[in-house]
């Protein structure tokens, strides 16, 4: 009846990279299935940055003044808020224990699930934010900038929040243990963001920067897997 | 029912294998050997240790002592060869509820490394009698119709080793036929399965008992 139903991949079709492409395919769409969640973390953004024009009042050089630190801070806290689902799920319904058993490297299934978180919430983020600086007055410049800036920075939440994530996998009250290990990490990251903004508000040269979110972007790619990997197998112990 | 056989002859041994957790000592000095075309049944109480020996099989546990051997290959845990060989079916059903029966079953073979065309995946769906539930969200499906997705997995399995953790829980007694069925054929193309279980299994292959210890000195 099945004869032959079932073959081994040649080795082509089981390269590595193929493993990104598969666990962030299948995160993806499994994101697509729970829309609501998606929305979640972007409604939130939305409703924290739009908090402080009502809380300080209409004094536009202040609010421009502060525009940047507060969408950089509210764009961390909406992925800090996602960040539980990166694993949990999966942890708790035993399908995170077959990707860990499965043929391809663990670090690339980790790639692959950074990839797709960044693109559920880091992106959305980075896309929306300069509606956002619209309400606090900033010129075209220094939307692009926020943009640029979230764009870059983005990802490196998401890669060290899946190593905070993995690590916390199954301890008891283990999201704010999560915070309390990511939040400390996130803080350079905020600093470049926001300080990006700030200079080109001040008209200075702010590449520098942008530059070292980009460092750490690339810092992140090459680690981040390899950690995240390893505490998956430690929390799954 | 003419497929292949599973790739090579192989062995799996177990020396000394030793695991406590906390004061409680679950296993001392395993020892045995298990062939091409065997299956071992593992026994014993609840809480004897019958899961974490097949998680260390796996690789998802390491062992306080001892060592795992596939053919004369000492498996480290998680390592490459380890996790090309062995398929494990824990207790819980490793599915995702927001997915369809059929979708389910596609994203464990994609992780097994398998290409399986989508009628033969539909076949093994209708084998384990799922037909017409093929569209349903698994969390619309019954305990029992929830593990028949995993009997599908192993009817197309090409793992040479199968670590299976109360595989007929929840299942009716048609249900653990099939299983039964699966694992014969499985034996006989060559391949080989640890298997715990509390329930009487009609296996008409060749078995061996194993009985965790639940003596406490």
């Amino acid at each position: 009846m099945n004869a032959i139903a079932a073959e081994p991949l040649s080795a082509a079709e089981t390269s590595p990279e193929r493993a990104v492409w598969l666990t962030a395919a299948r995160d993806l769409r499994l994101g697509l299935r729970s829309r609501a969640e998606l929305i979640q973390a972007l409604v939130f953004l939305v409703v924290v940055v739009s908090l402080f024009p009502l809380a300080i009042g209409p004094e536009t050089a202040l609010l421009k003044r502060i525009a940047a630190g507060v969408v950089w801070v509210a764009a961390l806290l909406s992925v800090l808020l996602t960040l539980p689902r990166l694993f949990a799920a999966d942890h708790a319904d035993g399908t995170l224990e077959q990707l860990v058993l499965s043929p391809y490297p663990l670090p690339l299934i980790g790639a692959g699930k950074i990839l797709a978180h960044w693109l559920t919430t880091g992106l959305p983020l980075s896309l929306i934010a300069p509606l956002l600086g619209l309400q606090f007055g900033l010129g075209a410049d220094e939307l692009v900038v926020l943009m640029a800036s979230l764009m870059l920075g983005t990802p490196v939440l998401s890669m060290i929040g899946a190593i905070g994530a993995a690590l916390t996998l199954g301890v008891r009250g283990g999201s704010i243990l999560m915070a309390l290990l990511v939040l400390p990490l996130y803080i350079p990251v905020l600093i470049f963001g926001a300080g990006a903004v700030e200079q080109v508000m001040a008209s200075i040269d702010y590449s520098a920067n942008l530059s070292l979110l980009g460092a750490g972007l690339l810092m992140g790619a090459l680690s981040a897997p390899f950690a995240v990997a390893a505490a998956l197998r430690i929390s799954l112990d | 029912m003419s497929r292949p056989a599973v790739a090579g002859v192989h062995s799996l041994s177990v020396a000394g294998l030793s695991l406590s957790r906390g004061p409680r000592r679950l296993f001392s000095d395993l020892a045995w050997r298990l062939d091409s075309g065997h299956a071992l049944i593992l026994r014993g109480a609840n809480g004897s240790g019958k899961t974490t020996l097949l998680r260390v099989l796996a690789g998802l546990t390491a062992s306080d002592s001892g060592s795992v051997k596939w053919d004369d290959l000492q498996w480290t845990p998680l390592c490459a060869g380890q996790r090309a060989a062995t398929l494990y079916l824990g207790h819980i059903n490793a599915l995702k509820d927001e997915l369809t029966a059929a979708e389910n079953l596609t994203e464990a073979l994609s992780f097994d490394g398998l290409a399986v065309t989508d009628s033969a995946q539909r076949a093994a769906l209708d084998r384990v009698g799922l037909s017409g539930r093929h569209d349903l969200l698994a969390r619309r499906l019954s305990q029992g119709q929830k593990r028949r997705i995993g009997l599908a997995r192993l009817s197309l399995s090409e793992k040479p080793l199968w670590l299976l953790d109360e595989p007929t829980n929840a299942l009716d007694a048609e249900g653990a036929a099939l299983f039964s069925d699966l694992v014969d054929e499985h034996l006989n193309r060559g391949g080989m399965a640890c298997i715990a279980t509390h329930l009487p299994l009609a296996l008409a292959g060749r078995t061996r008992e194993l009985s965790m210890g639940t003596t406490i000195q």
